[in-house]
C-alpha cells in the first residue's frame, strides 16, 4: 500500500478523536508519560505523579495499540516505506550527513541499531526524547493533546502551545540543525 | 469490551500515524522548512473536522455510546506554561522527530533506538513533575 496522502490522514485522526469522545474519553498522548511515571513509582518523589493511574488504564491501552498499529503497518502495509520527501530537503540533509535521506523511513543514522554506540546521536535522541517529555507536561499536552483536541475546542491556551511547539521546532531546525549536525 | 475497543482505536490511530508518514523524521525536518504541504494538510484537515465534530457535539449535546454527558474541560487560563513548554517540546520534537503518539507506533514498526527516545520522554516527564513548583505557570 502507498503512503496515505494528508486528505486521508488528517481526517482519520479527527476519526479517531471522535472514537475517543463518544466512548467517553479524550485524545491526549503524552498524559501517558506521566501514567507510566507513576507505575514506576515516582509518586514517591514528587505529589504531581500521586494519582489513580488506572483511571488512565484506558490511555495506556490506546497506546498498545499504536504500538500493534505500528507494527502492522510496517510489516503488513507497506511495501517500500521510503518517504518522499522535497529533492531541496534531500540535498539539505544529504549535506548534513544523512544518507539516506528520501530512501528511508527514518534516518539510519539516528534509528539503526549502530547508533547504540554512536555517543553523539545516542545524546541527541536522549535529549530529543527528554524534552519532548519535559515541554509536553510543562504546556499540559503534546501534538494530539492541543494541537488537534484543544484547538478544535477553539481552546487559546492550545494555540499559544502550537505557537510555542513551532518556534521550539524552527530554532532547532534553522538555528542548533547548523550547530550540530 | 471496553478494552478491546480502545485497543482497536489505538490500532486505528498506529496505523495512521505510520501510514501518513507522520511518524517520519524526515516529514517533520520537512515541515519546519515548510518544503512540503503533506504536513500542514494533516494537521489542516484533521483540525477542520475535529473543529465541526467537537461544535455538533457541544451544540446537539451529544451522548457518549454509554449515555454519559460528554464534557470539554477548558483548559486554564495562562500563557508562561503553554509558550515555554511549547517551546521546550517542539525543540524535542524537531530533534527527535517524533511526538508522543508516533513514538510508540514507531517501537512496534520495530525501530530499536525509539525505546531510549521514550525512556528518555518518561525521564522528561519525571523530571518536570520533581521541579514543577519552581517553574513558571
Amino acid at each position: 500500500m502507498e503512503p496515505w496522502p494528508w486528505y486521508i490522514s488528517g481526517p482519520m485522526i479527527a476519526l479517531v478523536m471522535f472514537l475517543l469522545i463518544i466512548v467517553g474519553k479524550n485524545f491526549g498522548m503524552s498524559s501517558n508519560l506521566r501514567t507510566l511515571c507513576t507505575i514506576c513509582g515516582a509518586g514517591r518523589s514528587a505529589n504531581f505523579f500521586r494519582f489513580d493511574w488506572k483511571s488512565q488504564q484506558w490511555n495506556l491501552i490506546v497506546v498498545l495499540g499504536a504500538v500493534i498499529g505500528g507494527f502492522i503497518a510496517s510489516n503488513f502495509l507497506t511495501e517500500n516505506d521510503a518517504v518522499d520527501i522535497h529533492p531541496k530537503v534531500v540535498n539539505e540533509l544529504y549535506e548534513y550527513g544523512f544518507k539516506d535521506a528520501g530512501e528511508a523511513y527514518l534516518p539510519s543514522e539516528l534509528f539503526q541499531n549502530n547508533v547504540f554506540t554512536d555517543f553523539k546521536n545516542l545524546s541527541l535522541l536522549i535529549l530529543g526524547g527528554f524534552l519532548v517529555g519535559f515541554g509536553a507536561r510543562y504546556a499540559g499536552g503534546c501534538t494530539s493533546g492541543h494541537a488537534i483536541s484543544g484547538l478544535s475546542n477553539l481552546q487559546l491556551p492550545s494555540l499559544i502551545a502550537v505557537i510555542g511547539f513551532f518556534v521550539g521546532g524552527l530554532i532547532m531546525i534553522h538555528l542548533v540543525f547548523p550547530l550540530i549536525f | 469490551m471496553r478494552v478491546i475497543i480502545y485497543l482497536a482505536i489505538g490500532v486505528i490511530f498506529g496505523i495512521t500515524m505510520f501510514k501518513s508518514e507522520a511518524a517520519s523524521w524526515f516529514r517533520i525536518y520537512e515541515m519546519f522548512q515548510f518544503k512540503s504541504f503533506h504536513m500542514y494538510g494533516i494537521i489542516g484537515s484533521a483540525l477542520f473536522m475535529g473543529v465541526l465534530i467537537t461544535q455538533i457535539i457541544k451544540r446537539f449535546n451529544v451522548k457518549s455510546i454509554y449515555g454519559e454527558r460528554i464534557l470539554f474541560p477548558s483548559k486554564e487560563k495562562s500563557f508562561s506554561r503553554y509558550m515555554f513548554g511549547g517551546v521546550l517540546f517542539g525543540l524535542g520534537w524537531a530533534l527527535a522527530g517524533a511526538c508522543p503518539g508516533p513514538m510508540f507506533t514507531l517501537a512496534g514498526a520495530g525501530y530499536l533506538p525509539i525505546l531510549i527516545v521514550i525512556v528518555a520522554a518518561i525521564l522528561g516527564t519525571f523530571v518536570y513533575g520533581l521541579l514543577k513548583d519552581k517553574l513558571p505557570h
